[in-house]
Order: structure tokens, then C-alpha cells, then sequence
């Protein structure tokens, strides 16, 4: 950055007409920015402003809080979560807050599995030798991602008959064993990458000293591992947050996720737009936090072993 | 997919296993006998009670399911005692391995049964082996062929998505300020549920008569900006949705890829006198083709499963336009409960899918072979 703002010195300093082309450029790239920088966000700011609105605003379309209107609280209190309904009793905030439960503990449960299991299988395939039948390590891990492919209609029908018969529908742990199978290749992807990186003399000084293979792995590797776990467990419930498909088809009552009940609101045409708008924000808040504060880990997570 | 290292194939971790005493192995084999056993038993139970040819038996599968977790565990144990610290290094595999079949090995053999028969939830009639019929049905069914070739479309888009996000990736390695926000605003639609994106983008700000998007169309001097209506408008509009959540996906990767990138390149190219256009097309897009067609190839893979904002914004309408194979089995299952016939289609997806996969695969690490030699 230093060696770059002398250059640019320099080049202000001798030519005038390269300092020119240099701030069109300037212009140019921000330009560029800002405009997707708007894209990105318009959605989000749109959403959040009209939970605010009434009808005549919506109509109008009416943009800016507090100078084009006034806002008020209306989409917020059609959910019960309005300054003044949310000491009321309000079927719909139970509703809502019951999915958004569900959805925490399908994301949060599906993601912890998936860590755990896949975590090990990653580090056994990336230290140890197997042999089962005709299949070595590469197999074995290609077994494991090749399940990436597979889209979900193949396994909806199967999984809707197989979990009723084990009274498994409409149930979390349905949902969770669901939710850890779609997760599970992309984590053992992150996690063999991760222990790839890590030295494999850490381990062999720990079992010279007489530790075994597992107090090795448990005590030495797993806390250097550790940002990468983390990474998998954030990008995997964000992942299994926004699922709707297995959701939709699974789930009825009891375990119906946040995407599920948005989706059913959707159907509903007319303009009443502040509640479908306020549960949208709902739905999308974590993730937006998730994004704002954790971002490095998503990115961490995504480019895992993609970029070598 | 190369995820193939130095580390990993050497066996590297060697640790000389003392001699297991054979009464241990024998106790180990036991234990793997008996969880058979019980299993196999409570197999047969439920098998014989389902089939009406006993008269106790469970009420439900539920207890199949806790006689496999303990026969995996028993598996576990069994794997130890006999194979000492071999069977400890198993122990990491088999979780992974015993979840994952269970989960996707029957399934898969019971959606084939499933796909021969003519079952639909909504008749009273039960399931029968109907043969072929599925076959035939869907081999004269217009709207599955019209879905395939919507996936066409959808997949070729792809490209398009690459391009952006190239740009997007090289904007975000330019020597910016606040190169952190730009990043989370840019990182910011991949988070966001499709579902929601749905409403938010697809039924608000599209919508025909007070959404933004088309209050701005209006101004720019088209009359009727209905997204959703003509079938060529109504794809690009879910493409333009499913761009907005997919682009930063590739752009993250791709941005990682030019931060990969020794510095020394493009500043040698500047200093042989290369224009920037020069620089990028000769140094940075040559060194960036593996991790672009991993990319690509990654993000061809999630598209083919492009369900959730066809499903919630237009149904698959107008007349079948937007229409993704995972939408049109979702209405056929969830609207027409013809779960036999559905089942058929996704096999034969599937059966696509793994055909195409496998020759874009093959196709690409060839080209790559030949555009890093020349």
C-alpha cells in the first residue's frame, strides 16, 4: 500500500495526463462498486423499510423512512412483535417464534453432527491408509463428495416413506439427519484441506510419547484445527438455515422451519405487504449478522480446498 | 475436484500394533456376531410382523433404527479389540461411512422400487409394479422435456454468473478503501434464504404494479413491466434472482484464487509495456483457469438443483417457461401426490446428472491438461 501511494505520487508529480487516465480509473472502479455494492443491498434495505409501511406507502411506493413517510410499526404488530403487542398473547408470534426455534435447532443440531462425524472421517482419510475391498482413500473421498450431486428430488419420495415408517416425520431429529447428510461432504471438503495444512511431526512426537492415535488427534491436532471447524459449522448453518426443499416436504406441524412458513405466507397475494416483509427480516436477521460479524469464516469456509 | 495432496497416500502415521491375544480378537468377533444377530433378528421380527405373518411385532420401524445405531457401535468396538490400533484408526472412517450409507444406499434402491410403481398418495389403491409405464409416461410427458431443456438455459447462465463475478473479483483485488465492506455487502445475497429472496426480490420489488424494479422500468420507458408473464422475460427475471444469490459464490472463489496470485506477474507484465486489458487476458485469466473451472463446475453442480425460487415466485408458469426439474417433481409429489411417477423422473434426472457431470469433468481436466502445456 505505501510503495503504492508513492508511485501514485510520483506519477501525479511528472504526468499529467497519466494522472488523468489514473482518476477516471479511480472513477471507474467505484463507480463499479457502489453500483453492485446497491444491488447487493437494495433487497435487504427494501425489505426492512417496508415492515414499516402501511398500504398507502406501499402503493405509492413511497422509499425513504421519515422523509417520503412515516413509519410505522404495522407489519411488526401483525406478528406480535410490536412495542406495544409484545406484551399481549399472540398466536401468530408463537407460530413464529415456534419455526424459528425449529429452524435454530435443525441448523444448529445438523451442523453439529456433521462437524463431529465429518470432522473425523476428514482426518482419518487425510492421515491413515484405508483399504475396504477394492476402495483406497481417494475412492472412499470420492464416495463422500460424489454425494453432493445427488439433488434432493432423487431422495424426497424415499425419505418421506422410510421416515414414516420409522415415525420420524415431522420430527427435528428427522429433519437433522436430513440437514447432516446435505452438509456432510461439503464439511469433510473443508476439513481434509484443513488437516492437510496442519504438520503430521505434532502428532508423530505426541505418540512417540505413548499417546494414542485419538488422544494424539483429540489433544494436539483439534485445537489447531479449530478455525476450520468453525468455519464448517458457520457455512453449514447458513446452509441447512435456508434449506426449503426437505423442509417443505418433510415437515408438517411440529417441525415446520422458518423458510417453510414464509413460503406459505408467500401464496397469499394482496398487498399486505409490512407483514410479509417483516417476517422476511426475521427469517433473514441471523444471517445478516452471521454475514456482518462472521464473515471471514464463510469465506474461509467456501474457498477451503477449491484454491490450491 | 483435486483434492489430492503430497500429505495424504504414504501412510505416513506408522505405529507398530503389539500382538492382540486371540482371546480378545475372539471376544471382538463375538460382540460383531451377536449385533448382527440382534439386528438381523429384529429385522425379521418387523419384516414377518409387516408382511401380517406374525401377530407381535413393533408398532413402527423405530426399533430397526436403534438396532442399527447399536449394531454400529457394536461394529466399533468389535473393529478395536480384533485390530487393535487398526481399529482405532477405523473408528475416525466409520461414523461417516455408516451414516452416510444408511442414509443414501437405501433410500436410493427404495426410490428405484418406488419409481416402477404406480403409486399416488391420494388413491386408496396402494402401490402396484406397474413395469414400464413410468418409463413411457415420461418419455411422452412435454412438460419434463421442456423443464430438461429450461436446465439447458438455466446451466449455460452459469457463464454468465462467471463473467460478473470475474469482474467483481478483480474490482475487490484493485487497491481499494473499505475493501471489507465492500466484501460483506458483496458476500450479502449468498447468506439470504431463496425463500425469502423470493418474496423479497420476486414478489415485491418485481412486482407489477409497485415495485421499485418496475416503477424504474416504467421510467425508462417500458409500458408494461410484467417479469413474470412472457415466457422469455419470466426465465431471465429467475435467472437475474438466481445470479443475485449465486454470483458472490464464484466471485469468493475466485477472489481467493487472484489473492493466490504471485504479485511479481502482473508487475513484470507492466514493466514489458502490456496494457492492463493485455496483462489480464496473457497472466491473470491463464493462471486462474483451475480455479475457475472448479468454480464453474462447482456452481454447474448446485445449479442443477435450482428449486426454491422457481417454486416460490412463479411455479413454474407461465406455462411451464421457468420451469427446473426439481420444481416440476416438487408440484408432481406435493400438488399431485403421484409419488411413483415423480420418483421415476428424478432417477432419470439423476441418470442425467451423473452422465453430464462425469463428461464435464473429463472434458475439463483434458482442457485444462492442454491450455497449461501449450
Amino acid at each position: 500500500m505505501a510503495t503504492d501511494a508513492l508511485t501514485l505520487e510520483r506519477v501525479r508529480d511528472h504526468d499529467p495526463a497519466r494522472h488523468a487516465k489514473f482518476f477516471s480509473s479511480r472513477v471507474l472502479i467505484y463507480g463499479a462498486l457502489l453500483l453492485w455494492a446497491f444491488i447487493c443491498l437494495f433487497p435487504i434495505y427494501w425489505t426492512v423499510t417496508t415492515s414499516f409501511k402501511t398500504a398507502v406507502n406501499v402503493t405509492q411506493g413511497h422509499l425513504v423512512p421519515w422523509v417520503d413517510y412515516h413509519p410505522d410499526w404495522k407489519g411488526w404488530r401483525s406478528l406480535g412483535l410490536s412495542p406495544d403487542t409484545i406484551g399481549e398473547i399472540s398466536t401468530v408470534r408463537d407460530e413464529f417464534l415456534m419455526r424459528f426455534e425449529n429452524s435454530i435447532l435443525a441448523s444448529v443440531g445438523a451442523s453439529l453432527l456433521a462437524v463431529v462425524i465429518g470432522s473425523l472421517a476428514a482426518y482419518g482419510l487425510s492421515r491413515f491408509q484405508y483399504k475396504f475391498g477394492p476402495w483406497r482413500n481417494k475412492d472412499i473421498s470420492f464416495f463422500f463428495l460424489s454425494q453432493l450431486i445427488l439433488p434432493p428430488v432423487v431422495l424426497a419420495m424415499p425419505f418421506l416413506v422410510l421416515y414414516k415408517e420409522l415415525a420420524l416425520l415431522d420430527t427435528k431429529i428427522g429433519l437433522i439427519l436430513v440437514y447432516t447428510l446435505m452438509v456432510l461432504p461439503i464439511v469433510i471438503w473443508i476439513m481434509r484441506d484443513q488437516f492437510d495444512t496442519i504438520p503430521q511431526e505434532l502428532e508423530q512426537a505426541a505418540l512417540v510419547d505413548g499417546c494414542t492415535v485419538w488422544g494424539a488427534f483429540l489433544r494436539i491436532v483439534l485445537p489447531i484445527a479449530l478455525p476450520g471447524m468453525v468455519a464448517a459449522f458457520i457455512l453449514s448453518v447458513v446452509l441447512c438455515w435456508n434449506e426449503y426443499f426437505f423442509a417443505a416436504l418433510l415437515t408438517s406441524t411440529d417441525a415446520k422451519t422458518l423458510p417453510v412458513m414464509v413460503a406459505s405466507q408467500t401464496g397469499s397475494q394482496g398487498i399486505n405487504w409490512w407483514s410479509m416483509a417483516a417476517l422476511s427480516t426475521a427469517a433473514i436477521a441471523p444471517l445478516v449478522l452471521i454475514g456482518v460479524f462472521l464473515e471471514r469464516y464463510i469465506v474461509k469456509g467456501l474457498t477451503a480446498g477449491a484454491v490450491k | 475436484m483435486h483434492t489430492s495432496t503430497p500429505l495424504a497416500g504414504d501412510g505416513q502415521i506408522e505405529v507398530v500394533s503389539p500382538h492382540i491375544p486371540d482371546a480378545r480378537q475372539n471376544l471382538g468377533r463375538a460382540i460383531i456376531a451377536l449385533a448382527s444377530l440382534g439386528l438381523a433378528v429384529v429385522l425379521v421380527i418387523q419384516v414377518l410382523y409387516a408382511a401380517d405373518m406374525i401377530a407381535a411385532g413393533f408398532e413402527n420401524w423405530r426399533p430397526a433404527l436403534y438396532a442399527f445405531l447399536l449394531w454400529g457401535a457394536a461394529l466399533g468396538v468389535g473393529q478395536v479389540l480384533i485390530r487393535g490400533e487398526r481399529g482405532h484408526r477405523a473408528l475416525f472412517l466409520l461414523p461417516a461411512i455408516l451414516f452416510t450409507v444408511a442414509m443414501v444406499i437405501f433410500p436410493t434402491f427404495f426410490g428405484l422400487y418406488i419409481a416402477f410403481t404406480d403409486w399416488n398418495l391420494s388413491s386408496f389403491a396402494g402401490r402396484h409394479f406397474s413395469g414400464l409405464d413410468n418409463v413411457r409416461a415420461l418419455l411422452n410427458d412435454g412438460y419434463f422435456w421442456n423443464a430438461l431443456g429450461n436446465m439447458v438455459y438455466y446451466v449455460l447462465a452459469v457463464l454468465v454468473q462467471y463473467a460478473i463475478a470475474f469482474g467483481l473479483a478483480l474490482l475487490l483485488n484493485a487497491d481499494i478503501r473499505a475493501r471489507k465492506f465492500f466484501r460483506v455487502a458483496f458476500l450479502m445475497p449468498f447468506m439470504l434464504s431463496p425463500v425469502a429472496v423470493s418474496w423479497m426480490v420476486g414478489k415485491s420489488i418485481m412486482e407489477y404494479r409497485f415495485g421499485p424494479a418496475a416503477t424504474l422500468a416504467r421510467h425508462l420507458g417500458w409500458d408494461s413491466p410484467a417479469f413474470f408473464t412472457s415466457p422469455w422475460v419470466a426465465r431471465l427475471s429467475i435467472m437475474a434472482m438466481d445470479a443475485w444469490v449465486s454470483i458472490p459464490f464464484i466471485m469468493i472463489l475466485l477472489l481467493a484464487g487472484l489473492q493466490a496470485l504471485p504479485k511479481e506477474l502482473s508487475e513484470a507484465a507492466k514493466v514489458d509495456g502490456a496494457t492492463p486489458w493485455q496483462s489480464f487476458w496473457e497472466v491473470t485469466f491463464p493462471l486462474m483457469l483451475p480455479v475457475s473451472v472448479t468454480a464453474i463446475i462447482l456452481r454447474i453442480i448446485f445449479e442443477l438443483k435450482l428449486a426454491d425460487i422457481v417454486i416460490n415466485v412463479t411455479a413454474g408458469g407461465p406455462g411451464g417457461a421457468t420451469d427446473t426439474i426439481s420444481s416440476f417433481i416438487f408440484r408432481e409429489y406435493r400438488d399431485r401426490s403421484n409419488v411413483g411417477y415423480g420418483t421415476m423422473l428424478a432417477e432419470f434426472y439423476l441418470v442425467i446428472i451423473i452422465i453430464f457431470v462425469t463428461l464435464l469433468l473429463n472434458w475439463a481436466s483434458r482442457w485444462i491438461r492442454r491450455y497449461t502445456w501449450q
